[in-house]
């Protein structure tokens, strides 16, 4: 009889809590996030809210636990027969050398296979780097052109088209009519993504300005709150594929704001809503007004401030003796209105006829900044006769120039009969 | 002067108002800048003002796509 030591020759002896524990590591590191499809049975509800039972297939069966904290978030009720999906790690409890499925996720046959499929694909493209920020368009601050991909009857191309007219009225909006749910739905709106990133601008009946970008400057793929399974297009990769190959920025709005699909993770920008997906792809009109009206009080504060000092610079020379030949003079001589100012007039005149509430404040600040308010409170501007030079600088002029003089209402000619430098003290500093 | 786009006019006012800023330019040539961008001022109001926004409808063609008014009767 062979000795002990000769079986086992030069091999390891393991303890039985050895060998346990090797194989619950081994198993724990290879299985630490699973599905596992099967019937429940042996379900036993303990009192102290953890939940034991069994999944089992024809051939196998495997032990599960739902600890009461996981079995808190989880609303589906088990009991033997269920079929359902579970989620979770694989143990091993070391006690009784049996292996069983720590349970994190349960879901019924149906229901689950969508929500696995959604997960999975969800992972794989993640993987992928789709849903990374670094390959995310950003938005052109004032699209002209959105296209819309969405149902043409549904409720959700006219909350689109509401919400986006309600913020520019002078948007255009292009539909692209695609199924939204059920046979077919994928194929047409990957299609219609496809379709608006080829399109040209002949197709639009418009001469191409040449920029070479595309024609919409946002899609806005959109559809109403529905289930799962209504919504189930916009989880299927061919759709995904379609937004990341598109060179135009894609807004999605999609379901409810509780609601995200595929397309919500591969959009470039993700509205929780139908309505809010116009207010995502037109936010640079939303505050267009406040923005106006803030360049024109910059460009008021500086082109009046420029305006006064040239005023009380004029105003410093009006009183000195060396002008009042020419002031005398000017009053008989009506002339025609000086060319630059005219011209100035007429556009700021027909920015205030305009009208329109939007940019009633930045219409005001003009108005201020107007040079002909200025001189309307008795300034006057002297400009070298037949030219747009404006005599800044007693230095300018010399005994004998002929200026133009233009007052409030009209203008008059005049020669200089004397000069006197008062720059020093009253000059202004440009 | 090309039409410039709503956002190429918004940059050109920007750029006129920092330049007015500037004070580096002559009174007159400042009034004509400031002509310029009441000008395009205008031009964005008008864009943002078009009573009737323009909607339609995409349709596929054998030789393309041609673009449809969006039927209404057709939305429920």
């Amino acid at each position: 009889m062979p000795s002990v030591d000769a079986a086992i020759g030069e091999g390891h002896v393991y303890s039985v809590s050895e060998i346990t524990s090797r194989i619950k590591t081994l198993i724990e590191g290879r299985f630490p996030d699973v599905w596992i499809v099967g019937e429940v049975s042996n379900c036993t509800h303990h009192s102290s809210g953890h939940t034991y039972f069994t999944l089992k297939d024809e051939h196998a069966q495997i032990r599960c636990v739902l600890f009461a904290g996981s079995a808190s978030r989880i609303t589906l009720k088990l009991q033997d027969g269920l079929k359902v999906y579970a989620q979770g790690r694989v143990t091993v409890y070391q006690r009784q050398g049996q292996h069983q499925l720590i349970v994190s996720n349960l879901l019924p046959l149906g229901r689950g296979e969508l929500y696995i499929a959604f997960e999975k694909l969800k992972e794989k493209l993640r993987k992928e780097g789709l849903f990374e920020e670094a390959r995310k368009q950003s938005l052109p601050e004032f699209p002209a052109r959105l296209a819309v991909v969405t149902s043409p009857t549904g409720a959700a191309v006219r909350d689109v088209i509401r919400s986006a007219t309600g913020i520019h009225p002078g948007v255009e909006i292009v539909v692209c009519p695609v199924r939204v749910q059920g046979e077919g739905a994928r194929e047409e709106i990957a299609e219609a993504i496809r379709d608006l990133n080829r399109m040209g601008w002949k197709d639009l009946g418009r001469s191409d300005p040449g920029d070479g970008g595309p024609v919409f400057d946002v899609i806005i793929l959109a559809r109403g709150g529905g289930s799962i399974e209504d919504l189930w297009a916009f989880n299927e990769e061919m759709v995904a594929r379609a937004m990341a190959d598109s060179r135009i920025p894609i807004v999605s709005g999609v379901g409810h704001e509780i609601d995200f699909t595929i397309a919500d993770f591969v959009a470039d920008v993700r509205a929780p809503t139908p309505t809010a997906a116009p207010v995502v792809a037109l936010e640079g009109y939303v505050d267009i007004a406040v923005r106006l009206s803030a360049l024109g009080q910059r460009a008021a504060a500086v082109l009046s401030g420029r305006l006064e000092r040239h005023a009380g610079y004029l105003e410093s020379l009006k009183s000195h003796y060396g002008l009042r030949g020419l002031r005398d003079r000017v009053a008989s001589a009506m002339q025609e209105v000086d060319e630059t100012l005219a011209r100035a007039r007429r556009s700021i005149e027909g920015a205030l006829e305009s009208g329109g509430a939007g940019l009633g404040a930045f219409k005001a600040k003009l108005e201020a900044l107007s040079p002909i308010a200025t001189l309307d409170r008795g300034y006057s501007i002297c400009f070298r006769d037949g030219t747009p030079e404006i005599i800044k600088d007693v230095r300018q002029v010399d005994k004998g120039d002929r200026l133009r003089i233009r007052f409030s209402r009209g203008a008059a000619t005049s020669t200089i009969d004397a000069t006197d430098d008062i720059t020093e003290e009253d000059g202004p500093d440009d | 002067m090309t039409k410039l786009s709503f956002e190429e006019s918004m940059k050109k006012i920007e750029e006129i108002v920092g330049e007015l800023e500037k004070g580096e330019i002559p009174l007159e040539a400042s009034l004509d800048r400031f002509e310029e961008a009441v000008k395009l001022a205008r031009a964005c109001q008008r864009k943002l003002e078009k009573a009737q926004a323009r909607i339609s409808k995409l349709v596929k063609t054998e030789d393309g796509f041609t673009l449809e008014p969006l039927d209404e009767s057709s939305e429920d």
